[in-house]
């Protein structure tokens, strides 16, 4: 009972610094807004509206056909008609342009023989991506009809994308971003918290109360974790008012989930904290957890291409655990009970590093 | 057992790699009495202190406090007595109400009488006007008022005062030592740490620390009483030349200037110590007069800290 209370004590106590605490209160709300717009938008991997010029020396009926579908996809812009290839090259080392169209003159001839391309595309080589994108363009002229001259809209290789057939990145990305942030704030506020009053002087005062080291890292924990779901809150609520990403599964599901990821993060935190000396050390020690979390944690990159090494990395982290729940829930309809063994890691990580974190937090100056 | 002293340590030490900080330090603290440490910065007044109360662990050595062994059962310790730490170790971004009120749940203070206690303790430590205003903002005197109503908010019979005093000003000084003798008063043991004389002078009892090494214990009075030393007090129109004069006679063990006083300690052991002075003095055709006088405690201080005594 007295315990309870003296934990009561810790959890007020931070609530009435942190509503005080300007900077860290406008993280709350500002760092998940802020990476939702950075990532939803600026990190875009379907490329859309390539700047693209276009050299018709054809300039047939069926040559403004084909320009015509180049521009339907939506995948370039065409922002210039130039004469000659020579003319592209040009635009193209200028950095003008991304992607060069260039139709040879003879290019109704060149439809109705498939041994030889009817269409050249000279393309900036410089981005992987933009290579991705031009070689998608390639399927295009095979979409004639060659005897008809006309297009018959079919399309030789047809894809049917699951789960996210408009391609559009947000969907996929913002449930892992979910996890990302929860990472970034959950270990930031934690790692600082032993941290910051070790530097100020009120540790000294904390180990010479009755106040148990336990007692300590519960209260701090607490108001962290109502945090952490109101961040939840407003990551879905965005996703869903600015890039429409839907939660397919059940919203408690992703709750729990999500407890028990802001649980782990906010153990983790701790268990910085009681290893740094300085607010400035806790911070660098974090960044070697939130690059991999980023990096390593299938968010970027898809887990399974990685390499054996860099898989076993990303397995320790919870964000790579609290993606895979994610995703499921969110995009795939999963139940949690389907995911269990990702939540069980997350429970056992948790109590593991509360243990260390404890343990390691001496009611001692030596 | 109940025993007649609050502290009793024996043989303390603490060394930090090379470092002793306290050595072999014996301690006996009479309760209800302020018991002063007296020392210059890393004499190890702040060490002893820390191991009293559990937060650092002895080298050597042991001490029971308040009839409780430690370090072993530090924790059994923690309710029963109040520590002001060397640095203001409130929380700057509470109100002194919320820093009170925090405190008193730390303490499990009965939910009663707290809003009564913390009333008391505003009142008490002339802080009723700061009461909604963030500690972090109040000025120093304010600050240390803050911390001591903390310290004893949970009615500690033993009160730990780390160089309470370093921060603020002489009234602030003396107001915070009125408070001090209303809680010996009442029954609360006080162990305090400072450097500052007039402070030491205050102490019922009193223990002079230098480099770790306890090299006097006793109270005010006696300490003045048994320095060892003979205390010639030189009045001269130029203290500067009377000083080169006298400073590096044999007998001389110190010279300390006071405006166109100095103060001259001399070994017990040396017979007729003002004449030699004036030889001294008149050897030079300096106008100057010398006479005994009885020491203070700033020539008890720099008689036990002195080097090892010149030799006779």
């Amino acid at each position: 009972m007295k315990s309870f209370s003296r934990v009561l004590a810790i959890v007020k106590k931070e609530v009435r610094q942190l509503r005080r605490d300007r900077l860290t209160f406008g993280m709350v709300v500002g760092l998940p807004v802020i990476q939702m717009l950075l990532f939803g938008y600026a990190i875009n991997t379907d490329v859309r509206h390539l700047k693209t010029a276009i050299a018709d020396q054809a300039d047939t009926h069926l040559s403004q056909q084909f320009v015509a579908e180049v521009r339907q996809t939506q995948v370039v812009d065409i922002i210039e008609s130039v004469p000659t290839a020579r003319d592209l090259e040009d635009l193209l080392r200028r950095g003008r342009i991304s992607i060069g169209v260039l139709i040879p003159a003879d290019f109704d001839r060149r439809v109705n023989d498939p041994a030889r391309a009817a269409v050249q595309l000279l393309v900036d080589g410089t981005d992987p991506t933009i290579l991705g994108v031009a070689n998608q363009l390639k399927s295009i002229p095979f979409g004639f009809d060659s005897t008809q001259y006309s297009p018959t809209g079919q399309s030789v290789i047809e894809v049917r994308p699951f789960y996210n057939p408009e391609r559009r990145t947000p969907v996929n990305i913002i449930p892992g971003l979910m996890g990302v942030i929860l990472t970034m704030t959950m270990i930031l506020f934690t790692a600082v918290a032993i941290v910051r009053e070790r530097e100020r002087g009120n540790l000294e005062l904390l180990i010479n109360t009755p106040l148990s080291s336990t007692e300590l890292m519960v209260g701090k924990v607490i108001p962290y974790i109502v945090i952490g779901m109101l961040q939840l809150a407003l990551i879905l609520g965005v996703g869903r008012l600015l890039f429409d990403v839907p939660v397919r599964g059940s919203v408690v599901d992703l709750y729990l989930a999500a407890t028990a990821f802001v649980a782990a993060n906010l153990a983790l935190g701790l268990l910085i904290s009681t290893a740094a000396n300085t607010q400035f050390q806790a911070m660098q020690m974090m960044v070697f957890i939130l690059l991999p979390s980023i990096l390593l944690s299938g968010f970027m990159f898809p887990f399974d291409g990685m390499p054996t090494f860099a898989q076993y990395i990303g397995e320790v982290l919870p964000n790579t655990h609290f993606i895979r729940l994610t995703r499921g829930i969110m995009l795939r309809d999963a139940a949690l009970a389907e995911l269990l063994p990702d939540l069980f890691y997350l429970i056992g990580f948790t109590l593991v590093a509360m243990t260390v974190a404890a343990m390691r937090f001496s009611k001692r100056l030596d | 057992m109940h025993s007649d002293y609050a502290i009793e340590a024996r043989g303390l030490s603490k060394h930090f790699n090379e470092l002793r900080a306290v050595s072999s330090l014996d301690l006996n603290v009479p309760r209800g009495q302020i018991y002063g440490f007296l020392g210059p910065n890393g004499s190890g007044k702040s060490t002893t202190i820390r191991m009293l109360c559990g937060l650092l662990t002895p080298t050597e050595g042991s001490a029971t406090v308040l009839d409780t062994d430690i370090p072993g059962n530090a924790k059994d310790l923690k309710p029963k007595i109040g520590y002001m730490t060397q640095r203001f170790s409130l929380f700057g971004d509470l109100t002194v109400f919320e820093n009170l009120q925090f405190i008193a749940e730390i303490y499990s203070y009965p939910v009663a009488g707290r809003g009564a206690r913390i009333d008391e303790l505003l009142g008490k430590y002339n802080l009723v006007g700061q009461r909604t205003q963030l500690a972090g903002t109040m000025s120093g005197g304010q600050r240390q008022r803050l911390a001591l109503a903390c310290a004893v908010l949970h009615h500690p019979d033993l009160l730990l005062l780390d160089e309470p005093t370093s921060a603020v000003d002489p009234q602030s000084r003396r107001d915070f030592w009125e408070n001090l003798f209303r809680l010996a008063g009442s029954g609360t043991t006080i162990l305090v740490s400072t450097h500052y004389m007039d402070e030491a002078e205050r102490c019922h009892r009193l223990a002079i620390l230098d480099h770790g090494v306890k090299v006097a214990d006793g109270t005010p009075q006696e300490l003045q009483d048994d320095t060892g030393m003979h205390i010639v007090e030189v009045t001269a129109d130029d203290p500067y030349a009377a000083q080169s004069a006298i400073h590096d006679l044999a007998e001389v063990a110190s010279v300390t200037q006071l405006g166109v006083r100095l103060r001259v300690l001399m070994p017990e052991s040396i017979d007729s110590p003002v004449a030699i002075v004036e030889r001294a003095l008149a050897s030079r055709e300096i106008k100057a007069s010398a006479r005994l006088t009885s020491a203070t405690l700033e020539d008890v201080f720099v008689a036990v800290t002195l080097r090892p005594p010149v030799t006779q």
